[in-house]
């Protein structure tokens, strides 16, 4: 028994970077909530998981009353939780409702946790072109009015509107037919457009499931929302925002959450997370915002990558001696008929020596994909993590030596990782691709500071700010 | 939510965990992947239930003529977006299903290979309006949900019976054939259920380089004056542009197209138009069913 377990362990440990850990295991998830700095999704069947720091999830949140495929919304300071009950005629029946309830916290342990009474905002008979299950709720950042979508493949998916002071169905007014063929709808707004999400494919079978989620836009909140090729959901449109990746199926479920601006993740469950028995699992992935449209990214590996700044686009590096490679220059005068051989790489063990043997300096120089710029990023499970992510150590590939930051808000290199929270970082893809690192814990100092440059070769440490160039850095990918 | 195999709320079915609100869940199908689904459970449901009325909420009661009306004397011309919504649509084939998943090249090529009737894909004519047609239909009894690992599937007998099926020739109010209201609304199979569909078109002069564009719910198999030109596979959703033949050359005069839409659970439906070149919709022809 001792050796399944520790066997199993070792499973969720290697599967660390690229799902949540812990037991993530739910259906049909909610959009994420933060709730007294925890983190709460329901899904389908009673109650759900909870989060303390967004990485490892466990079962803990609560929400009464079953049903199926909810969601959750924070309005003011209260959180509006809907979901919705059927007849589950698979095949046959299709009345449903959709259901709505506030709590003023989501945390189980807080003595305010009280569920209202559930009020029904929306509805379907059996015989209509109408599931109604699957809510999403929307509530519009621009005129503050609150919407929500629901329906599946059996016929349209549609909108209403709900008064957001009480969750209700706003009087007088009609259902919206907004899209077919999917279920699952989510909308959401960013800049000037509002887009709707909607899950394609075949949901419910396991390794086999094509669950995939699209989306449509539209200028107004009411569609129509077309796809890139200009098709209209109504009609079938939707432009992929995420599906399968590998040995992960069947995404489905869509919802957002923004962190900061630039920083958004996008969540859902995989049908079949192959490294978690197959089983449906809860899945955070970055979301960036790709020519106007969103679109899930998959989550950083463990690899060796050069850091390279957004601003001049020169790499992190050791500040050491630049030692030559042998030979200089070589003819491209030389005779075409000689054999063509590979140059070798600069080893680690050619410059290793003439390094200092404390702390080292770091600065950005010309890539030149030397050891001293070689980094090898990889999760430290131990560390625990954020919303969507494991904290990384950062050191020289082949080597113990880590990037950490100081108590001045500068970087260095230590000779040895050690685990100590300023050499934990926080790695996160941008909405535009890029990505933000910021040290888990700035010594002595209470701010969130992120690794900047302040000139084209001085990374510093500063506050983020997503318009500022000298916040963003890339990450290439080195095979070795 | 009738895709049972797509259904995110089946999951609630899965376990039995229906809200309190919720209806009850007579003999609702189990979904792909269902744990736990016993063997010999209910038959698939093959004929619209009782409905289920929300109380308060106004019953829609769908009929056929929410979506279809009898064709006139008139040659139909596509819509402005080049769907074609006259077609001689003969009443559903009992071809029960459990789930859409099995539905591969393979199993839709030979379900349509099969001669359900006289004249199937013919060139030359066109079944009536109200014509009949005696139709070896499969009854066999469909056992819900899937086999656990391990678990061997239930075995049944084949079981087959004639039935006899009507041709309607109708105009669909929408750019999408609603073939799950046709059923439905002729009181008949709705699930589980082969659709055989055949229109005219009918051109003033040769048109090259067209396509068959297609979406349905879910498989279908196209014929284009006999040529088997275009096949939608696995588990399907009826979405415009979702399929297209290769470049096609429509002759001058009559242009018989068949196709065939094959579905489990499901709310069976298909568009069908042609396209040019840049992807825009033919429109220059008519369609009979005469």
């Amino acid at each position: 028994m001792k050796k399944i377990l520790i066997a199993g362990i070792a499973a969720l440990i290697s599967a660390a970077a690229f799902a949540q850990v812990g037991a993530p295991y739910i259906h049909d998830p909610s959009t994420i909530m933060e709730s007294n700095g925890k983190y709460f999704t329901f899904g389908t069947g009673t109650n759900g998981l909870m989060s303390e720091d967004g990485w490892n999830w466990h079962s803990g949140a609560i929400r009464p009353h079953s049903g199926a495929a909810p969601d959750a919304i924070k309005i003011g300071d209260r959180y509006l939780v809907g979901f919705s009950s059927t007849g589950g005629g698979l095949g046959g029946g299709h009345a449903g409702n959709i259901l709505t309830m506030w709590n003023d916290t989501l945390d189980p342990s807080d003595p305010r946790f009280k569920y209202t009474d559930p009020i029904v905002v929306a509805e379907s008979n059996v015989d209509e072109d109408c599931d109604a299950i699957d809510i999403g709720l929307f509530l519009d950042p621009v005129t503050g009015r609150l919407f929500c979508t629901f329906g599946t493949y059996f016929g349209e998916i549609r909108q209403c509107e709900l008064d957001p002071k009480t969750g209700a169905r706003l009087e007088g007014t009609k259902d919206i037919p907004v899209a077919i063929d999917c279920e699952a709808s989510d909308m959401i707004y960013n800049d000037g457009w509002y887009y709707l999400l909607g899950t394609h494919g075949t949901c419910c079978d396991g390794t086999n499931s094509t669950y995939n989620i699209v989306c449509g836009r539209s200028r107004n909140v009411n569609g129509p929302f077309l796809d890139e090729v200009g098709r209209d959901m109504y009609r079938g449109g939707g432009k992929m925002v995420v599906a399968a990746e590998q040995r992960r199926v069947g995404a489905g479920h869509f919802g957002r959450e923004i962190i900061d601006k630039g920083v958004e993740k996008a969540s859902f469950h995989w049908e079949a997370d192959f490294d978690l028995s197959g089983r449906s699992t809860l899945a955070i992935r970055p979301l960036v915002w790709k020519n106007g449209w969103p679109v899930a990214a998959e989550l950083l590996e463990d690899g060796i990558y050069s850091i390279i700044s957004e601003r001049r686009g020169y790499a992190l590096e050791l500040s050491v001696d630049f030692v030559r490679l042998n030979g200089g220059m070589r003819g491209f005068f030389m005779r075409q008929d000689e054999a063509v051989v590979s140059v070798e790489d600069q080893k680690l063990e050619d410059v290793i020596g003439g390094w200092p043997e404390g702390n080292i300096e770091v600065r950005a120089m010309d890539n030149m994909f030397r050891p001293n710029q070689k980094w090898e990023i990889k999760a430290v499970p131990e560390a625990g993590g954020y919303l969507g992510g494991p904290y990384c150590k950062i050191v020289i590939s082949g080597t113990n030596r880590a990037l950490a930051a100081t108590a001045d808000k500068e970087i260095v290199t230590v000779p040895e990782f050690t685990g100590a929270p300023e050499q934990l970082w926080r790695i996160e893809m941008l909405t535009d691709g890029t990505y933000r690192i910021m040290p888990k814990e700035v010594p002595g100092c209470d701010e969130e500071l992120v690794l900047i440059s302040i000139a084209d070769t001085k990374p510093t440490l500063g506050k983020y700010d997503f318009n500022n160039v000298n916040c963003k850095w890339n990450l290439k990918s080195l095979k070795y | 939510m009738t895709k049972f195999n797509k259904l995110c709320a089946c999951a609630i079915a899965l376990c039995g965990a229906f809200s309190a609100f919720a209806q009850a869940p007579a003999g609702a199908p189990g979904a792909p992947g269902a744990p736990g689904r016993p063997a010999g459970a209910p038959q698939m449901q093959q004929r619209p239930r009782q409905a289920e009325v929300i109380p308060g909420r106004t019953p829609v009661s769908p009929k056929l003529e929410d979506y279809f009306t009898p064709v006139t004397a008139e040659a139909a011309t596509p819509d402005q977006d080049g769907f074609i919504r006259r077609w001689l649509l003969l009443e559903p084939i009992a071809k029960p299903n459990r789930s859409n998943t099995v539905f591969v090249d393979s199993y839709i090529r030979e379900a349509f290979a099969k001669q359900y009737f006289k004249g199937q894909l013919a060139t030359d004519k066109l079944p009536k309006d109200g014509q009949k047609e005696k139709v070896e239909v499969d009854v066999t009894p469909q056992a819900m949900g899937f086999p656990m690992p391990g678990q061997e599937p239930q075995k049944v007998e084949p079981k087959f019976e004639k039935r006899t099926l009507k041709w309607h020739a109708l105009d669909s109010k929408r750019f999408n054939v609603k073939l799950f209201r046709f059923a439905s609304g002729l009181q008949t199979d709705v699930y589980g259920v082969i659709f055989w569909a055949v229109t005219v078109i009918d051109c003033p002069e040769e048109i090259q380089n067209v396509r068959l564009s297609v979406g349905s719910n879910a498989g279908s198999q196209w014929w284009v004056n006999g040529e088997d030109v275009l096949l939608l596979s696995n588990d399907r959703r009826m979405v415009a542009d979702d399929a297209m033949s290769n470049r096609l050359t429509l002759k001058k005069g009559r242009n018989y197209i068949w196709g065939a839409v094959i579905n489990g659970p499901g709310m069976s439906d298909m568009c069908v138009r042609f396209v040019d070149e840049q992807g825009k919709p033919v429109t220059n022809f008519t369609v009979n069913t005469k």
